[in-house]
């Protein structure tokens, strides 16, 4: 197997062995974005070796891709958007500076939904990303660049967010791990905002163990956030032990009704009969709100993302554009012909249906609505979780979907984040692990959530479903 | 007692994209105005819901607000910090006329 293959602890191994240098794993992840990123198209910037590098001590030198919305400083950051063409920012995120102390070696900047606004990596204004394991089909989203960049060996590992799945549906639809950690978990501290009471960094591996020593980099209190928790990091890697007996996992009713694939349910289903060898136990749950859950969702995430993306004004940073002709006033015309220009479609509708929830007369039945029902998504989970120590699920109703497929209809594409939106509305922790294949061969992703701050219990569960099963082993040819 | 459907109409969409800066051309309105009473027709679903007397959740942990002390430290520079600008002149960001 080529070494842009293995994982991250197989090439940290080799390392400590002497059979393999930093150099040489950075040269097979380079060789493989120049032989594939054309087709994948993975990511939208790609750095030279001197530009890959970061000083630190090299504890942990692998080979890493970026998502477009977290800062690295003087490395043009755009969250794929024309109104962000040429930011420079003039600081590091906090997992950039993290990383950096650990020697990571910078590969590129991967590929996202203008702004994390969508589920395919289609409203990139670069283009899209194809799925490593089907190019006519969709890598997910939004964080489809760093999913592709993992499962088409062009990373070794990714940072991804998520806000309402932008992490874990692009994990499952490229047959890769995507961790959501509890809100508050990581420092917001450089990703540029969509939702910030939604918002969170997470790791994107090819398997759990990596996902563990990824989260261990990134996770902690930062002053510069103040939304941080500050939490005690326990050593995850501890938490990856092949053995769930006793454990209770709750299945929700409503997550295998209407819309979900045969082929997916058959995967999940399976799943579970291979944790219960493992010795968990299952029980059937509710969480009766989950048919309200993306309404609400879509409701306050696009009237915290109108809020944020008011800032994009042409004065600060980015695009400015000056109208030929006055027609309000000049600054004024700026504005408007800036954002006309600057955003695309996606974002201007979202920007729309946010400020159209936060205006007058409409600000108690939209927006606060979200908010109350926010509360009751929230309480379903803590209902739950006082009788379990987990939940598992789908991550999406269907595997991934052709490229164009959804692109004109955007409420179908809110639909397929159904699974996914819950855990950032009460802000606790999924994981999505590959679980099968479909007859298709594309992957299929299983999510388990738990209660906040416990990735111990996600680790834990996700590690002996992986060590019971080959699907972490899949890779895509390419 | 369910509310009825508000319809959506370009003057809305209009008035809409007023208040959030951007100048809408073409077929866009046309096309924002079907997009948006698409999700607001999907959304009103929440109609069905009864919230009385639910606390609103606007985040999701005991956080409240966050003090640190006040002592000055390191920050950006005046150029650093308008290094991105589209035009900064003197430490500052230069706009069109306002006046």
């Amino acid at each position: 197997m080529n070494i842009n293959q293995l994982t991250a602890r197989e090439i940290l191994d080799l390392i400590e062995k002497k059979k393999a240098s930093p150099g040489e794993v950075y040269d097979s992840v380079l060789r493989q974005v120049k032989a594939a990123d054309k087709e994948i198209h993975a990511y939208v910037r790609v750095h030279d070796a001197a530009g890959a590098n970061s000083a630190g001590s090299p504890s942990v030198p692998v080979p890493i891709g970026i998502k477009d919305n977290i800062c690295v400083t003087g490395v043009e950051t755009t969250c794929c958007s024309r109104i962000l063409q040429g930011f420079k920012p003039p600081y590091d995120a906090t997992v950039i500076r993290k990383l950096k102390a650990t020697g990571a070696v910078f590969v590129g900047t991967t590929n996202m939904d203008e702004f994390a606004f969508g589920s395919s990596t289609e409203n990139s204004c670069y283009g899209p990303t194809r799925n490593p394991w089907d190019r006519s089909r969709v890598p997910g989203g939004s964080s489809g660049g760093s999913a592709a960049a993992v499962a088409g060996h062009e990373a070794i590992w990714a940072l991804g967010s998520d806000t309402g799945g932008s992490i874990r549906q692009p994990a499952a639809f490229c047959g890769v791990v995507g961790l959501k950690p509890t809100y508050g978990r990581v420092s917001r501290y450089g990703l540029i905002a969509f939702a910030s009471s939604l918002d969170q960094i997470g790791p994107i591996t090819k398997d759990v163990t990596d996902s563990a020593l990824l989260l261990g980099i990134i996770a902690g209190y930062d002053e510069y956030d103040s939304t941080s928790a500050d939490v005690p990091v326990p050593d995850y890697t501890r938490a990856l032990v092949n053995d769930v007996k006793g454990l209770r996992i709750g299945i929700p009713k409503e997550y295998f009704v209407e819309g979900i694939e045969a082929q997916v349910k058959r995967a999940v289903m399976a799943s579970i009969d291979v944790l219960k060898k493992c010795g968990a136990v299952f029980e059937e749950v509710s969480l009766p709100h989950t048919e309200y859950a993306i309404a609400a969702y879509y409701i306050v995430a696009t009237a915290e993302a109108s809020s944020n993306l008011a800032r994009y004004d042409g004065v600060q940073y980015g695009l400015r554009r000056q109208p030929k002709e006055e027609r309000k006033s000049p600054l004024i015309d700026m504005y408007e012909e800036t954002r006309d220009l600057g955003f695309g479609p996606e974002a201007k509708r979202r920007i729309m249906l946010g400020t159209y929830s936060l205006s007058s007369g409409y600000y108690d039945d939209y927006y606060l609505k979200g908010l109350k029902v926010r509360t009751l998504i929230k309480q379903d989970f803590d209902n739950v979780f006082r009788k379990c120590d987990a939940i598992l699920t789908p991550t999406a109703p269907t595997t991934a979907f052709k490229i164009g497929e959804k692109s004109d209809d955007p409420l179908s594409m809110y639909l397929s984040d159904v699974y996914t939106i819950s855990a950032n509305l009460s802000g606790i922790p999924a994981i999505s692990v590959p679980c099968g294949f479909s007859t298709e061969g594309l992957p299929v992703g299983l999510q388990v959530l738990a209660k906040p701050f416990a990735e111990e219990t996600l680790f834990r569960v996700a590690y002996t479903y992986e060590q019971n099963t080959p699907w972490h082993k899949k890779r895509a040819s390419l | 007692m369910t509310k009825p459907l508000k319809v959506i109409t370009g003057d809305d969409v209009r008035y809409i994209a007023g208040l959030s800066r951007i100048h809408l051309q073409g077929d866009e309105i046309q096309q924002l105005t079907k997009n948006l009473e698409d999700i607001l027709h999907y959304v009103h679903k929440l109609e069905k819901l009864d919230v009385h007397g639910v606390e609103p959740t606007s985040h999701v942990l005991p956080i409240h607000s966050v003090y640190r002390e006040d002592h000055p430290r390191p920050s950006l520079k005046q150029d650093e910090a308008t290094a991105g600008a589209v035009e900064a002149r003197n430490g500052f960001f230069k706009v069109p006329k306002v006046i």
